[in-house]
């Protein structure tokens, strides 16, 4: 196994000080380099609490995070400065001179497919294109571990299946380890080597997603690792709340 | 209740016939053609004058006062007659005495408005950018902001006579709140998700204000500087009165002397095109400065 680009060990995450319920509860999380790792859970189970924590936005108090230098993250909105040509937006906070930072993120864009809207004010940009500069971003600065916070969460449904590839390729090319959160069971399965489900605090589920690339919905054994991450995550096939039903 | 156009068609139109009927046949009686015709005939103003049509009311206006002037319905001796004023700014123009005063009066502008950006900016910034800053500054500002600056004027007098410093110091006090307001809340207002995002990747605390919290505090800082050439022009008048030997406010208050009212609204038409010329002036810096701005895109 690769060396872990990403070790948390009895992490652990309070919002109201010491004695209040952990939002994260002594998490153990251990991602080699190049893996790509789903975050699946409920609405408050902690994702985004730990999300933030590995992009550096919230400090590490109690329990211990090892984290690689180069992070970088892809949020749920573009988060584009929107006074910023896109090219510009992708090239910010590049180290060295200018004219290299802008030949590194056209390079990037065109990796995107969004070469011929380098110049454009984001706020012009489409939802997908807003999106994909977002993902140029992040792919510029070369990360050892890429964050994607639902990055296709507010894209339509044919966006994102085009998203949903272009990032499966991405990483093919690039092979950062990548932690994707997501709501999305089948989205989590086509691309993730491996799926956690993050429930109160804690991890529910570590499960290795074995069918071979390129995946499709269709492939033998989707179905029953959709089915068994759907009941994880407390739901049944039909959409039924299977706690509330059980209980 | 039912929707009127279900009740409409009931209603009984004169002779028993419905409404619909009625139109019906008219159409096919008088043909389509002069019934399509029939509103531009009676169209007072045809379309492709366009932008012109809005200037129609004023001109007319302008003309009745004029009219009215010479009738002798309108006393000269309190309102000049247009074409009296429009001599009376030739005059003026040819003789060197307009561009004289509206020098001083433009000077007093400038420099007051150098001031109050000089003060209200880094206050702004200073309130804006820091907690201590802002526990420094920012009482103090609001408190003084809630006296009406031109209540200062007895004051003013006192401190810096009745000469230039009195005039200057009144623009200057009333151009430096709504910048340093609209500063600091420009810069409050800013996005935290986009901080956010600059500290993900990399931007130091100077490379956040640099790329984004003062582009951010940029469109409200300008709408405080259209604001503030508003109120310097306010101040301006009001500082003018005081014992002016020059200015604007000068030559209409002279002319009030002589009850030449003709120049005194000459006086007034230079003060209103000197508002306009400014906020076209904000106008202009905010266009090249918010070319990203989806309203400004949209005018090209």
């Amino acid at each position: 196994m690769p060396d872990p680009v990403l070790h948390l060990s009895r992490f652990s995450r309070r919002f109201h000080g010491p004695g209040s319920p952990p939002v994260l509860d002594a998490l153990d999380l251990i991602v080699p380099a190049g893996e790509f790792v789903a975050l699946l859970g409920r609405s408050g189970s902690g994702k985004t609490t730990l999300l933030r924590t590995l992009a550096g936005l919230d400090p590490v108090t109690d329990g211990k995070a090892v984290l690689p230098e180069r992070r970088a993250v892809v949020f749920q909105e573009p988060r584009l400065l929107p006074w910023k040509p896109v090219w510009r937006n992708v090239a910010l906070g590049l180290p060295g001179p200018s004219a290299a930072a802008r030949d590194r993120a056209l390079a990037a864009l065109a990796e995107v497919e969004l070469s011929h809207r380098a110049e454009a004010w984001p706020l012009t940009l489409s939802g997908g294109e807003a999106q994909r500069a977002g993902l140029a971003r992040a792919l510029v600065r070369e990360p050892d571990l890429l964050l994607l916070d639902e990055p296709f969460a507010s894209l339509d449904a044919l966006t994102r299946l085009r998203m949903q590839s272009l990032v499966g390729e991405l990483w093919q090319a690039h092979r950062p380890a990548v932690l994707l959160v997501t709501h999305d069971v089948e989205e989590a399965l086509l691309l993730a080597d491996r799926v956690l489900v993050l429930a109160e605090g804690r991890l529910a589920e570590d499960l290795a997603v074995g069918v071979p690339r390129p995946r499709r919905r269709a492939a033998p054994g989707f179905d029953a690792l959709r089915l068994r991450l759907l009941a994880t995550l407390g739901v049944d096939e039909d959409g039924h709340d299977a706690t509330a039903r059980a209980a | 209740m039912a929707a009127p156009p279900l009740s409409h068609p009931s209603i009984p139109a004169p002779g028993g016939r419905s409404p619909w009927s009625f139109r019906m046949s008219g159409q096919s009686l008088a043909g389509a053609a002069p019934l399509g015709d029939a509103p531009s005939r009676f169209r007072l103003f045809p379309r492709r004058l366009g932008a012109a049509r809005r200037f129609v009311a004023p001109v007319v206006l302008v003309l009745l006062w004029q009219l009215a002037a010479q009738a002798g319905l309108v006393s000269t001796r309190l309102l000049a007659s247009p074409a009296a004023i429009a001599t009376a700014a030739w005059q003026l123009i040819a003789s060197g005495e307009l561009a004289y005063h509206l020098a001083v009066s433009l000077r007093r502008v400038a420099i007051g408005l150098a001031i109050a950006l000089g003060f209200a900016v880094p206050l702004g910034l200073l309130a804006g950018l820091s907690r201590l800053g802002e526990d420094l500054v920012d009482a103090t500002l609001q408190m003084l902001r809630a006296l009406p600056f031109l209540a200062l004027v007895p004051l003013l007098i006192l401190w810096l006579g009745i000469g230039e410093a009195t005039k200057i110091a009144l623009v200057a006090l009333g151009a430096a709140f709504p910048i340093y307001l609209t500063l600091f809340g420009g810069i409050r207002g800013v996005d935290p998700k986009l901080l956010e995002a600059g500290r993900v990747f990399g931007l130091s605390r100077a490379g956040l204000i640099r790329h984004i919290v003062l582009p951010g505090a940029l469109p409200q800082a300008l709408v405080g500087l259209r604001y503030a050439l508003g109120t310097a022009w306010l101040s301006l008048v009001v500082g003018e009165q005081i014992n002016a030997t020059a200015g604007i406010g000068y030559l209409v208050m002279d002319a009030r002397e002589f009850l030449r009212t003709d120049i005194i609204l000459v006086g007034l038409l230079v003060y209103a095109l000197l508002g306009l010329g400014a906020d076209q002036l904000v106008r202009f810096i905010e266009k090249a400065a918010l070319a990203w701005r989806p309203s400004v895109l949209g005018e090209r």
